[in-house]
């Protein structure tokens, strides 16, 4: 199977490159991940991230062909040849495939991702009903591959300042909670012509998370509690 | 040569649900702790935890720690120190309450209450029905825990050292551990942290072997670590066999799904289970249903063209439970099985799923080996949680559930002991001046080796003779074998070498540092298991069918140094209970 693949090493290569690779399969490899290991198995040089190979950890997010999307669970039979791979658009890269994920943590740090409650817990469990619960169905889920907010072109304009989706989708994830306390400094921290403001709606994110949940949807829900704060 | 040196109270090597859960209990006494890992803390292994964890809550059927005690007793072969199973089975229900106030997504009952399933081994009253014990967050618990305990040690402002791999223990003269050599992967820069304790949380090391459930980052690092610094590995020989692997794949099947009803069928559709387990049936410990499957298919009712499988059948559970409690599952089977389990059954075979050996512990996370004729001598500085540690709650075959559990008692546990050392108010020992040696040394044979074995190659060989001589079934022939080869691999581990030489971001380099840590995993798991001449829990001898109580009741210990053995006594007396004696074991 052939592939382009963007190299950098910044030890050795003044600017970036893609370079061409033509791997023999096995009929066992399924996964484009799969084809990967096979290939650094020739080329030892050939840098990215990658853990669980069943896409819950989030390791080995790229750009496939064009897309985001997690190596470990894209199919080779859905992918033209030469497939084209590519860093995550838009954060540093630091070499080949890995790029520098810093700012994308630091916005979702910037939501404190955390439920807030400083009342006296309980012996036991706090109560929650099925149907709260379930208002966090699609939002716990995220696994922070950084797929979508690569996607994002507020994101990739803003990075400093634009949460992005899917700090926003945690964001949401929280006030969402019935067991939070913390809704309204939750909504101020994003009333802010940056930090949520910045989504248009362009629905990349939605396009590429490959645990199909959809941040577009929590930013709006995010956006009618604060009209409705207002009236 | 001297390496940059870093100081903290204390240091955690893994950010796994181990790892993190002690961080938290250090973070809040405000002390100073690093957290080394080499993925960003929500990748670690914990996240792929399906099915729940195990606790007495009570929550839809009635439950008591000392049923959950007694099955996890009889779960491990009576291999299990008792006390430490008393202390996490007494433990399990307030530190699934912690979590759910910490703001873990468990799913619900109708009046509010925790969801719980029933799971593989579980029962009520002493065996004699399935019990609703596994606390759940749909079929995605652990990556719910593991996300919860990073989320509060961000709030508790933890730091993390995030894609830094721990190379070796620092060990002064009097045998005390200082602290640990590590590799920033990102700049490739080696620095000695020094810590008044270090904790190694560094899960397991499943990757010995080639058909394995666990994620590429599995390879035993802390295991390694502690064989290369002399201190012994326990009970190396049990290696659980989860049996719902998908098929071909080796992405895991939570035994959820059969807490949820699904059924395991031959070739001719029968629920074979029933012959086995006639009790618990499909719900039998996982050694048990894991050696019938491969009876099933061994005796040719295996299912497919060659007749290598089984099938988890789940349809008839109708699409709402798939949909609401498994839906992970589903996920998971259509991508990796080409089937929808809505509508088909999911090809599964046995597959290697979780190390119940490891660096020897007491229940507060210290460390401890033989010494001068007493079992456990504390090794002061040093301390280990979760899979890497063995302490031993799992004995021969864990049951499903515990190991969330197993990470969240014993990380607390170890956390709140150190905190209990007062560790300020004491000054760290001063490095050996050799500290770093071996580190380096290792890191420069890699840096000048211009030819040599591919490390790909080398652990593929090791995989795949792990595989087939320390598998399901195991016979004196087979294993000595195994030990044979493995020891040549030992050899072929040290001439490897890497093309890429680049100290940014080098992969190659963390593979090779990885190997030197499986093949020592390797070496302990197939030594042990040679020289166990029975069977209990995970080690099935066709050559020593039965249990032998009145010779190997008792812990392996395997030295690094000379392959050489050395055995301990099981902890038979519980804290407070009556002991549970040993007995036949059906299910």
């Amino acid at each position: 199977m052939k592939f382009r693949i963007y190299r950098y090493d910044p030890e050795k290569d003044a600017k970036p490159r893609l370079q061409e690779y033509d791997v023999p399969l096995d009929p066992h490899d399924r996964m484009l991940l799969d084809a990967l290991i096979r290939l650094k198995a020739v080329d030892d040089s050939l840098a990215f991230r990658r853990s669980c190979r069943e896409g819950v950890c989030g390791s080995d997010a790229m750009n496939i062909n064009g897309k985001n999307g997690l190596a470990c669970i894209t199919n080779l039979k859905t992918l033209k040849e030469p497939v084209e791979l590519r860093p995550l658009p838009g954060l540093p890269v630091i070499r080949d495939l890995i790029v520098d994920m810093s700012q994308f943590f630091e916005q979702y740090h910037s939501v404190r991702p955390y439920l807030v409650n400083d009342t006296q817990p309980p012996a036991r469990e706090r109560l929650q009903s099925p149907a709260d619960r379930e208002e966090l169905d699609g939002l716990y889920e995220c696994i922070l591959c950084a797929c979508c907010s690569t996607a994002c072109p507020s994101f990739w304009w803003n990075p400093d300042k634009f949460v992005g989706p899917a700090g926003l989708l945690q964001a949401y994830r929280f006030i969402a909670d019935s067991r939070d306390q913390d809704l309204n400094a939750r909504l101020d921290d994003l009333e802010d012509p940056y930090r949520l403001f910045r989504c248009h709606s362009i629905m990349n994110c939605v396009d590429v998370c490959p645990k199909n949940l959809n941040p577009t949807l929590a930013i709006e829900k995010i956006k009618d509690l604060m009209v409705k704060r207002t009236v | 040569m001297k390496l940059p040196t870093r100081r903290f109270d204390a240091l955690i090597v893994g950010a796994g649900g181990a790892g993190m859960r002690a961080a938290l209990q250090l973070a809040a006494a405000g002390l100073t702790v690093a957290v080394l890992s080499k993925v960003f803390p929500t990748r670690s292994h914990t996240v792929a935890a399906q099915g729940g964890i195990g606790a007495s809550l009570g929550n839809m059927s009635e439950d008591s720690w000392l049923w959950h005690m007694y099955d996890t007793v009889k779960g491990s072969d009576w291999l299990g120190d008792q006390d430490a199973i008393e202390y996490m089975c007494r433990m399990a229900p307030q530190v699934v309450y912690e979590l759910e106030h910490m703001g873990m997504p468990f799913d619900r009952n109708p009046d509010g209450t925790i969801y719980q399933r029933p799971f593989g081994g579980h029962s009520m009253n002493f065996g004699e029905k399935s019990v609703r014990r596994a606390c759940a967050s749909a079929d995605r618990t652990g990556h719910s825990m593991l996300h919860t305990l990073y989320q509060q040690n961000v709030r508790a402002r933890t730091q993390f050292f995030v894609e830094w791999m721990a190379l070796d223990l620092i060990r002064d003269a009097d045998g005390d551990v200082l602290g640990v050599t590590a590799l920033d992967m990102e700049t490739g820069e080696v620095v000695a942290l020094e810590g008044k304790a270090t904790i190694l949380a560094t899960g397991g090391a499943g990757r010995i072997f080639a058909a394995s459930t666990n994620a590429f980052i599995n390879t035993g690092d802390g295991l390694g670590m502690a064989a290369r610094a002399g201190i012994p590995l326990e009970d190396m020989e049990f290696w659980q066999f989860h049996p719902t692997g998908v098929a071909g794949a080796g992405v895991l099947i939570t035994e959820g799904v059969r807490g949820e009803g699904g059924i395991l069928l031959n070739c001719n559709g029968e629920r074979f289970m029933e012959r086995y387990a006639p009790n618990l049936k499909d719900l039998a410990s996982r050694d048990v249903v894991s050696r019938s499957m491969d009876q099933e298919i061994k005796e040719g009712r295996g299912c497919g063209p060659h007749k290598d499988y089984v099938l988890l059948k789940l349809d008839h559970l109708g699409p709402d439970v798939i949909m609401k409690r498994l839906p992970s599952i589903r996920e998971i089977a259509i991508k990796f099985a080409n089937v929808d389990p809505i509508r088909e059954p999911i090809p599964v075979v046995p597959t290697i799923h979780y190390m119940m050996g490891g660096v020897p512990t007491n229940i507060h996370g210290q460390v401890v080996v033989p010494e001068d004729g007493n079992p456990e001598v504390v090794v002061e500085g040093l301390y280990a949680v979760g899979e890497c540690a063995c302490v031993s709650v799992h004995g021969g075959n864990r049951l499903g559930t515990n190991s969330l559990l197993d990470l969240l008692v014993f990380g607390r546990s170890a956390g709140d002991f150190i905190v209990s050392r007062n560790l300020p108010s004491f000054a760290q020992k001063p490095l050996p001046p050799d500290a770093g040696d071996a580190s380096l040394a290792r890191l420069a044979r890699l840096d000048g080796a211009t030819s040599g074995e591919r490390v790909a190659d080398v652990a593929g060989d090791l995989r795949r003779t792990m595989q087939s001589h320390c598998g399901v079934f195991r016979n004196e022939a087979l294993l000595a074998e195994g030990v044979a080869k493995v020891m040549e691999l030992e050899a072929r581990v040290a001439r490897t070498s890497i093309g890429d030489k680049s100290r940014t971001f080098n992969t190659a380099r963390v593979e090779a540092l990885e190997l030197d840590n499986l093949i020592e995993c390797a070496k302990a798991t197939v030594v042990s298991a040679l020289a166990r001449h029975e069977s209990r829990g995970a080690q099935a001898r066709s050559d020593y069918p039965e249990r032998d109580d009145v010779h190997w009741l008792k812990h392996t210990l395997w030295y690094r140094d000379g392959n050489r053995l050395d055995y301990k006594p099981v902890h038979l007396t519980p804290l407070t209970v009556d002991s549970f004696p040993p007995k036949a074991r059906t299910y």
